[in-house]
């Protein structure tokens, strides 16, 4: 096929220095980290820095890692090591250990992502909170994102409402069928007519058909998860159909993620084990599972809830930027 | 042709979707933090000329299109087909009335028209930004009018009917934008 004359081609690195963020944004992302920092230790909650090349990974189905090789000057082989996806298992170990709450500003990698609200390497804050539920968590990032990005106080709405107050369909009791035929309905069915998993239908209609409906006003926490979406939340004791598992959005954007925290080590282990079957199904390789934190929750998870929350997004819609690499120094074309 | 995944997506590249050739004009990357990533793309349908917003799942391949572009000059129709002329080889092409399409209004002998081919047979023509033509009939507008006050139809000798300003008489060559069907300015002479 001939080359297209004139396309810029989007995925090529650039060769452009200059930051992809004005000189004045950088100022104004500094101080909003300033203010971050200031919002915790107002709140006694400390600062901890964990390591972001780890021996383990994370096990998440959806998640691509980046690896390298470590070339250990005493070992004669050398030694696979990941970057982190987010912070979660070290922090956690240091909850095991004692720490009380504490906070972290980290950079975060997730391979195979990029786009307008994604960069490969990325800024995450993620805090936890001991004998805190997770709606107390949301109250406290509430408070945070009105201090912060100066936003009014968020709407709460759970993922059954939304489905059934803008789609009309109960995402807990629909059988896979409904789903599919809602999907197509809405014009997917080149996705939905043959898709067998009910949890990608569900993550396209409230990706594609009630995120752009919710949150243009002001901030919602949607919670109450499926329980086959949980990924590392409890299930709820009210209801087992549901993870105690809550995201927040605004304009359009994803902006965190929390948990009340599993604490139990052996339904852990099971969620890690699901995941590598998933994996192995789907022809990917399965991911060792990380000891050390299941050793931390053998001894004892203190009772947590716990958030992450992107910086570079949060800093996005402080500043009113619609694209990531505006408010990032260098993005990953030209890092 | 060779299967393209949706991260080669970009504006330019051609796939076949529902058996027709389509452009994509954009790909915008979701993903869920925890979940399945999509690929919202913006497509135009090379045959039908609709543009359509398409969400697939990413990873997932399509066929390449045998899709490109020429250009080649308008000679002339014979009622049946409209015949184009490569200026280099001399090579001469014909496209039938649903691959000119509205272009019809527009085609201009000698002008340079961009001719789109499918696995060698042409699905797409689109005439120059702008073309110049004579006005076959229009009412004859007060005097000393002056250019921006509403205007007044005109047809044109290839039957196109564009908004001109009053001062602009029958037998006059006007120039059109071909993208939005506005009247640019009196032709140059």
């Amino acid at each position: 096929m001939p080359a297209i004359q004139g396309t810029i081609m989007p995925y090529e690195p650039s060769n452009d220095w200059q930051p992809t963020a004005d000189i004045a944004t950088l100022k104004q992302r500094a101080n909003i980290i300033a203010d971050i920092r200031q919002f915790f230790a107002q709140r006694n909650v400390m600062e901890v820095e964990t390591p972001q090349l780890s021996n383990a990974s994370v096990s998440d189905f959806h998640m691509r890692v980046f690896e390298t090789e470590f070339n250990d000057p005493t070992s004669p082989h050398a030694r696979t090591m990941y970057l982190q996806t987010s912070p979660e298992y070290a922090m956690k170990r240091l909850l095991c250990a004692g720490s009380g709450p504490i906070y972290q500003i980290a950079k975060a990698f997730r391979n195979e992502e990029a786009g307008k609200h994604h960069n490969p390497e990325f800024t995450m804050l993620e805090w936890y909170r001991p004998d805190f539920n997770h709606s107390q968590l949301m109250d406290e990032l509430d408070d945070l994102m009105q201090q912060v990005v100066g936003c009014e106080k968020a709407q709460r709405m759970s993922y059954q409402a939304a489905f059934i107050l803008y789609l009309s369909i109960d995402p807990l009791t629909a059988s896979l069928s409904a789903l599919q035929q809602k999907g197509s309905e809405l014009g997917y069915e080149h996705i939905c007519q043959h898709e067998l998993d009910r949890d990608t239908i569900l993550q396209l209609l409230f990706s594609h058909e009630i995120e752009p409906k919710i949150a243009n006003e002001r901030p919602c926490f949607i919670d109450g998860f499926p329980a086959s979406q949980a990924a590392l939340a409890r299930i709820s004791k009210e209801d087992e159909r549901v993870a105690e598992r809550f995201e927040l959005y605004f304009k359009g954007i994803e902006l965190a993620n929390g948990f009340h925290e599993l604490a139990h080590v052996e339904e852990q282990r099971q969620r890690f084990n699901a995941d590598n079957s998933l994996r192995k199904n789907n022809d990917l390789p399965s991911v060792a599972i990380d000891e050390l934190f299941l050793s931390a929750l053998e001894v004892g998870l203190p009772d947590c809830a716990g958030v992450a929350v992107g910086i570079d997004r949060l800093v996005m819609l402080a500043l009113d930027k619609p694209n990531i690499s505006q408010v990032l120094a260098f993005n990953h074309r030209n890092a | 042709m060779a299967n393209i995944s949706t991260n080669e997506f970009k504006g330019g590249v051609k796939i076949m979707l529902d058996g027709e050739p389509c452009n994509i004009l954009e790909n915008e990357y979701v993903k869920p933090g925890k979940g399945q990533a999509f690929n919202r793309v913006k497509l135009k349908k090379l045959v039908s000329g609709k543009t359509i917003e398409k969400t697939f799942k990413s990873g997932e391949s399509f066929e390449g299109a045998d899709v490109m572009d020429m250009e080649l000059s308008y000679l002339y129709t014979d009622g049946e087909f409209w015949h184009f002329m490569n200026n280099e080889s001399f090579e001469q092409i014909a496209a039938d009335d649903k691959a000119v399409g509205d272009a019809v209004k527009w085609l201009v002998e000698n002008d340079s028209c961009t001719i789109t081919l499918w696995n060698g047979t042409p699905i797409a023509v689109t005439p120059p930004n702008f073309v110049e033509l004579a006005i076959t009939e229009t009412d004859p507008g007060l005097k000393g009018d002056t250019a921006g006050t509403g205007g007044k139809p005109a047809t044109l000798s290839t039957g196109a009917v564009v908004r001109v300003p009053l001062f602009v008489q029958t037998g006059e060559v006007v120039k059109v934008d071909t993208r939005s069907g506005e009247y640019a300015s009196r032709a140059q002479k």
